[in-house]
């Protein structure tokens, strides 16, 4: 290789490189403007979530009144309900969008840091997936619900709604950053199901029976659900809400490997 | 590879305002067995408009997305605006604008939140934001649209929207990767207006990619052939086109016949001779004075259709280099 000897004159610049939390919060606040003209993207989750929230307590609602005194399903349902409407609740789309369309180009021709373009829909992720939670949770406290660990724990349950969502949000980015394919991103969503239907998400985890129940001690889903389920109908279980975090910290740690892997690889490519 | 330094008026004519905007030394970029660029060698002194001319696939896009930092060389090194690409590539991007080939915008947003998302990713202040648009909006031109989603916008919009993209943070350097492809003849026209302006008045390098001979032509102060990954010449339009000869005779012939080279080449004031198709082309110093020699000469042994005079074109130089013509 041919060295160049040479010294090329530098002058200062008119720009500068922004703080890195200066740097998330321009990107988040690109995706949440995004939103109002993408709602076909939040819609879909809202309605799902509650109607199953409404469908499942109407359908079985009586049967467990008649067969199991004391069980109310509205507060076992309620979990089930923010799970289906957080799981899946990401920008990746709006991702691949600027990929296709050259945008990311042009962000990465600018001085914004490489992690900063992933955190920053992440941040705008967990914003959307909280207010997405909030008319879960409210119509659930207007049903009767009661949060047995008291309006603390309402917190601590939107919090760990959000955890899970920005960690199964991660595996859309992983996608996204790898394929540059919408079809491929919008079918993330169907690696949840399996895990959320093989496990407690209809009937208590004691009830399970055979391979389910086998299946569920090992699905991270299930003790997600037990921590949520915890405050609402037990009060405070560390056991319960340190289980929800390690498996959340489990599927996080494996889908921002992926992701981080995935960003690396298209940064390469170029 | 030599530098000139500040205050030197370069062979070529251009003045010198100071070191090389852009120097590399065996660019090359590999992606699996195909050798998208292979060996380019550039020195482009600061405040020169340089002329990037290939066919497509030459390797244009892929040099340019490397001196910008967004694809790493296999090999090689380059400096851009005084940083080297590769181990320095924040403090390029601090001074370089870029305009893809394809504008690069997010059609959701508006024009107006593009460029104000711009402004903050290169650390400018509110204040400097709004200043830069005030700056730049004789330049975009598209009035109220600036307050509509960019997927509203034509083609001529686009390009000027993503223009000002690229010069929201006053870069040194502007790479515009093909700034015409797709335009009318009237916003052509407007983006060489600005490219000129932009040099002329605020010295700014540009690197300017393009397929279109025409533009390099009318634009660049040297012009730099590109094919198959390689510089295969470099100089201003006039010098390049020298090589061919002051003057082109096209020969149109009924058929092929290579018997007519040899003649017309040992013809006196001829520079050399090809066929292209049925078109034999003859270079010339004084193309008046022996286009009549080469006419009877082409009559006693073949049959000639027509026979045109013209000057050389960058295509010439192209066809001349590398035995086929851009368009082809």
């Amino acid at each position: 290789m041919t060295s160049i000897d040479i010294t090329v004159g530098r002058r200062p610049a008119v720009a500068r490189r922004s703080r890195a939390a200066a740097d998330v919060s321009a990107i988040a606040g690109r995706a949440l403007r995004r939103v109002p003209r993408e709602l076909e993207t939040v819609i879909p989750p809202i309605f799902i979530a509650l109607f199953f929230f409404i469908v499942n307590i109407g359908t079985l609602q009586h049967l467990t009144q008649s067969h199991l005194p004391g069980f109310d399903i509205k507060s076992f349902m309620l979990p089930t309900a923010i799970l289906l409407g957080v799981t899946g609740i990401s920008r990746a789309g709006s991702l691949v969008l600027d990929i296709q369309s050259g945008y990311l180009d042009r962000l990465l021709l600018t001085p914004v840091r490489r992690l900063a373009i992933l955190v920053g829909h992440l941040v705008a992720d967990v914003a959307i997936a909280t207010a997405l939670m909030v008319p879960i949770v409210a119509l659930a406290l207007g049903l009767g619900v009661r949060f047995r660990a008291g309006p603390l724990g309402v917190l601590v349950f939107l919090l760990l709604g959000c955890l899970w969502s920005l960690a199964f949000a991660a595996f859309g980015y992983a996608i996204a950053l790898k394929t540059g394919n919408p079809a491929a991103v919008n079918s993330s969503f169907l690696l949840f199901f399996p895990f959320l239907f093989m496990t407690s998400s209809y009937v208590p985890k004691g009830q399970l029976s055979g391979w389910l129940s086998a299946v569920a001690t090992w699905n991270p889903v299930t003790y997600v659900l037990e921590g949520l389920r915890s405050l609402v109908s037990g009060g405070w279980s560390a056991t319960a809400l340190g289980e929800a975090l390690l498996a959340i910290t489990a599927v996080g740690v494996l889908s921002f490997s992926l992701c981080l892997a995935a960003l690396k690889g298209r940064l390469r490519r170029g | 590879m030599s530098v000139l330094s500040a205050g030197q008026v370069s062979a070529t004519g251009v003045p010198d305002s100071g070191p090389s905007a852009i120097v590399t030394a065996g660019l090359v970029r590999r992606f699996g067995g195909n050798t998208a660029v292979d060996g380019v060698d550039l020195d482009i002194r600061r405040g020169e408009i340089y002329g990037f001319l290939g066919p497509n696939g030459a390797g244009k896009s892929t040099t340019v997305r490397m001196l910008c930092t967004l694809l790493t060389p296999t090999s090689g090194q380059a400096f851009v605006a005084g940083y080297d690409v590769a181990r320095e590539p924040e403090r390029v991007r601090l001074r370089i604008g870029v305009a893809l080939q394809e504008a690069a915008l997010d059609p959701k947003q508006t024009g107006l939140q593009l460029l104000r998302l711009q402004g903050r990713l290169y650390g400018l202040s509110r204040a400097e934001v709004e200043a830069r648009l005030e700056a730049l909006s004789q330049l975009i031109d598209i009035g109220d649209a600036m307050k509509a989603p960019i997927e509203t916008y034509s083609g001529g919009m686009k390009r000027r929207l993503d223009l000002a993209a690229a010069l929201v943070h006053s870069p040194e350097v502007l790479f515009l990767d093909e700034p015409t492809t797709g335009l009318d003849p009237v916003s052509r026209a407007r983006m060489w207006e600005e490219v000129r302006r932009l040099n002329s008045e605020l010295g700014m390098t540009i690197f300017l990619t393009t397929q279109y001979l025409e533009e390099a032509d009318e634009l660049a102060d040297r012009v730099g052939i590109i094919n198959r990954g390689q510089i295969v010449a470099e100089g201003t339009p006039a010098e390049l086109k020298r090589q061919v000869g002051d003057d082109v005779i096209v020969a149109r012939l009924a058929h092929r016949d290579d018997a007519c080279l040899g003649l017309v080449r040992d013809l006196p004031g001829v520079l050399g001779a090809e066929f292209h198709g049925d078109e034999l082309l003859v270079g010339a110093h004084d193309g008046a004075a022996t286009i009549g020699s080469v006419a009877v000469a082409l009559a006693s042994v073949c049959q000639v259709r027509n026979l045109t005079l013209r000057t050389p074109t960058l295509d010439d130089v192209f066809l001349e280099l590398t035995g086929n013509r851009m368009e082809d």
